[in-house]
């Protein structure tokens, strides 16, 4: 037998495809005598990269040769972990695959992060790594690190490439890899001698991946199971994620919703792909989730996953999640079906053609919006009784939520949001209103504090005309806060909120609320004795630094921020440290013990159902 | 035993498959009973025969975590009804001249074979299905095993149809 047989070949991409997949026109390239670092430069030409952000160094070097001449921007960051989370940005801005290099050992394991970041929230990210030559693999050679191995549990996939002529396929694979089925970050390892070793470049290449076959369309039986369910639903919520981002499937997220009637909520990753300002969203579900959101799924007899996967942030304790749900659970992963809560209907596919014909197959269906009449006046007491809101603080400091949602309200939803991760996180969640999807860019699944910064300067090269906002916490803020300085040089006009409480806040509400109030290494110092000084700081990085301390300063601040468009801008908000996120579902307790505020525990009419 | 699964698993012939499917069993908190790998009739295809040991819920998230590694191209559970599986058990019994004549009765009673013998000991090799290679060594133990290693399981399907042509394990 030799290969293919028609079972275990099922895939095998045409370069057009992936062409198509990076926006260029299918590029076509006859022979041509180069190095290898020569293919990897044409390759990403052909590939239609226009921007890839690195470091270079010892083992990659030879690659930086032919780059220096490519129409491909590299632009030079301070830290690898920059240049991955820029590569995010980009990506999650754009839809396109980002691009990241890095050299040998210490290079590439600062791309570690990232990596694993990308991986959790499926970016398309590809990582070019530079390697110690074919000779020195497995001597303990100067600046080796088995970067293939350290990145096997948090990639979609990797290549270590073995000889220069392989690698115009490979990277056409990574490519392809990184942005098709469920995404995902992709690393290419490559060995210095392979970049300096002569060989032959010609595009395209024919890719080799017989194991890999993504389901795009959905089933058609369980599409008309899954209509069957919702014809007879009495509380059903459509539990919207990521992936609908990913399949550009908003347009036909709002239709179906507007079709059925349905209420919407949208998880962490998945804010902007139904309108906030629609009557029918009900907001974020989960630990910090809106009170009806998490009503609504906890009392649901259905629920219409669509490119979400039951995150233990979302469902909080398991066994009491929507205890009366049935569950229509649509992803293109079928590892996700069923991983931690049991679907009664599982479809595999790309969420725009499930939700495709998840319209058609309603339409047929559909009682009308009516139907749900009384879940809805339900969910509409509800809302009306527990609105998102916070008090302000009684010691006369500058209340977070105050800033986050008048920067909001005054950059508007045409601007990119990108937040670190924690408490500024959650109110840039819950009090900026999306309504477009890639407008709300964060780290959910690895939480990644130090993506904010990096993140927004990938947005922004991805889109040099929207404003982009990154908004950081002060701790975050300290981990990434170099590439500014890339920024500055580059002409990336980013622009940063600093919510600065002083503390790692989000980690000091658990110390208030689980551990006695005992702040066991969580004060930063960046109040009680500004250092650093964001002010001087951002001033040092040849960015522009601003200071906001009042409430009455605060619109003027931003507006202020906003009109500098030649700089990256730094805003330092001296916000008070007591303020918390709320609600709050506990870690590892049922969502039926969610917080509306401290001691507060909402009250439901249980007979309203 | 009855949560025992023999899963078939055919992957591309590459440096570095055998650690990407054997990490993803313990990344993913999955007990691996035995593992076997070698060629096929195909040379740019590998087999992966795994037997692990879980209920069927998290059988099928193992099928479908492996189903999403790239390198691999199709995996097949074996039922231990319609397949032959086999493993190989080489061991070192302490047989002296006295004892000799009835290790070589339990060694016949097995249908296996002494490969090597020394004053002392025998080695005897034995292929079966783990059940029997547990039996023989239950008779040899009184003897006293000096040295034993074992293959992991491998299984083939029983009749004319091969699982390279066969349906695939899709769970879901």
């Amino acid at each position: 037998m030799t290969r293919p047989t028609p079972e275990t070949l099922a895939h095998r991409a045409t370069p057009a495809t992936v062409a198509a997949a990076v926006n260029t026109a299918p590029t076509t390239v006859a022979p041509v005598a180069t190095t290898g670092a020569g293919a990897l430069v044409r390759s990403l030409e052909a590939l239609g990269v226009e921007v890839a952000f690195g470091i270079p160094g010892g083992a990659i070097l030879p690659a930086y040769d032919p780059l220096f001449d490519s129409k491909v921007r590299h632009i030079l960051v301070r830290h690898e972990q920059g240049a991955g989370h820029a590569a995010t940005g980009y990506a999650q801005a754009t839809g396109r695959v980002g691009v990241c290099i890095a050299t040998s050992g210490p290079g590439a394991t600062n791309l570690v992060t990232p990596i694993a970041d990308a991986y959790m929230d499926s970016v398309p990210i590809v990582a070019i790594t530079g390697q110690v030559g074919r000779p020195y693999i497995g001597t303990d050679a100067f600046q080796e690190a088995d970067i293939q191995g350290i990145t096997l549990p948090i990639t979609k996939h990797n290549f270590l490439v073995q000889n220069a002529e392989e690698l115009p396929r490979i990277l056409a694979e990574a490519f392809h890899l990184a942005l098709t089925g469920r995404p995902g970050p992709v690393l290419v390892d490559i060995p210095k001698d392979v970049l300096t070793s002569q060989t032959t470049f010609q595009w395209p290449p024919t890719l080799d991946l017989p194991g890999y076959r993504p389901t795009l369309h959905p089933h058609g039986k369980q599409i008309r199971e899954a209509a069957r369910l919702i014809a007879a639903a009495k509380r059903p919520v459509l539990y919207v994620g990521g992936g609908v981002h990913k399949a550009g499937a908003t347009d036909g997220l709002r239709k179906l919703a507007e079709l059925t009637g349905i209420p919407v909520v949208t998880t962490l990753m998945g804010i902007g792909a139904f309108p906030d300002s629609h009557p029918q969203h009900l907001g974020m579900p989960g630990m910090h989730g809106t009170v009806p959101a998490v009503y609504a799924l906890q009392k649901s007899d259905l629920l219409i996953t669509l490119g979400a996967r039951f995150d233990d942030r979302v469902t909080g304790k398991l066994d009491s999640f929507a205890p009366d749900a049935k569950i229509v659970h649509a992803d293109i992963d079928p590892a996700e079906i069923g991983k931690n809560r049991h679907a009664d209907v599982p479809i595999v596919g790309d969420a725009r053609h499930v939700i495709d014909e998840l319209i058609a197959a309603v339409s047929a269906t559909a009682g009308g919006t009516e139907q749900y009449a009384a879940w809805w006046a339900t969910l509409n007491d509800i809302r009306e009784r527990y609105p998102l809101g916070y008090d302000e603080p009684t010691d006369g400091t500058l209340a977070p939520q105050y800033v986050i949602e008048r920067l909001g309200e005054i950059v508007g939803p045409d601007a990119i949001y990108c937040a670190g991760v924690g408490q500024h996180q959650m109110w840039a969640s819950q009090f900026i209103k999306y309504e477009k999807p890639g407008t709300w860019l964060n780290s959910g699944g690895a939480g990644t504090m130090g993506y904010a910064v990096p993140a927004a300067m990938g947005a922004k090269v991805a889109q040099p005309d929207t404003t982009v906002w990154a908004i950081d916490g002060d701790g975050c803020f300290q981990m990434t806060n170099q590439e500014l300085a890339t920024c500055a040089l580059e002409g990336i006009p980013i622009k940063v909120a600093v919510i600065n409480n002083g503390n790692l806040g989000m980690v000091r509400q658990w110390q208030t609320l689980f551990y006695d109030g005992r702040y066991s290494n969580t004060e930063l110092g960046t109040h009680k004795h500004r250092i650093p000084d964001f002010v001087k700081l951002a001033e040092a990085l040849g960015c522009i630094g601003l200071r906001c301390e009042s409430k009455d300063d605060v619109d003027k601040v931003i507006k202020q921020a906003m009109e500098i468009n030649d700089a990256p801008v730094v805003i330092d908000f001296t916000v008070g440290k007591d303020a918390m996120v709320w609600p709050m579902v506990p870690a590892g307790t049922s969502n039926d013990e969610i917080m509306f505020a401290r001691d507060v525990r909402p009250t439901f009419e249980e007979d309203d159902l | 035993m009855t949560n025992k699964h023999t899963l078939s698993v055919l992957v591309e012939n590459k440096p570095g498959v055998l650690a990407r499917v054997s990490g993803l069993f313990s990344r993913r908190s999955f007990n691996i009973d035995s593992l076997a790998v070698g060629e096929t009739e195909n040379p740019d295809v590998s087999r992966i025969t795994i037997v692990v040991n879980a209920d069927s819920s998290p059988l099928e998230q193992v099928t479908k975590q492996l189903n999403k590694l790239v390198n691999v191209l199709k995996i097949v559970e074996l039922d231990p009804a319609q397949s032959v599986q086999r493993e190989l058990l080489l061991v070192k019994v302490r047989a002296d001249r006295a004892q000799r004549g009835q290790v070589l009765e339990t060694v016949e009673l097995f249908r296996a074979r002494v490969i090597d013998v020394a004053p002392d000991t025998l080695t005897i090799e034995a292929t079966g299905n783990p059940d029997k290679l547990d039996a023989l060594l239950r008779d040899l133990e009184p003897y006293g095993i000096k040295e034993m290693v074992q293959s992991g399981l491998v299984a083939i399907g029983r009749g004319s149809r091969s699982i390279t042509t066969g349906p695939a394990l899709r769970a879901a």
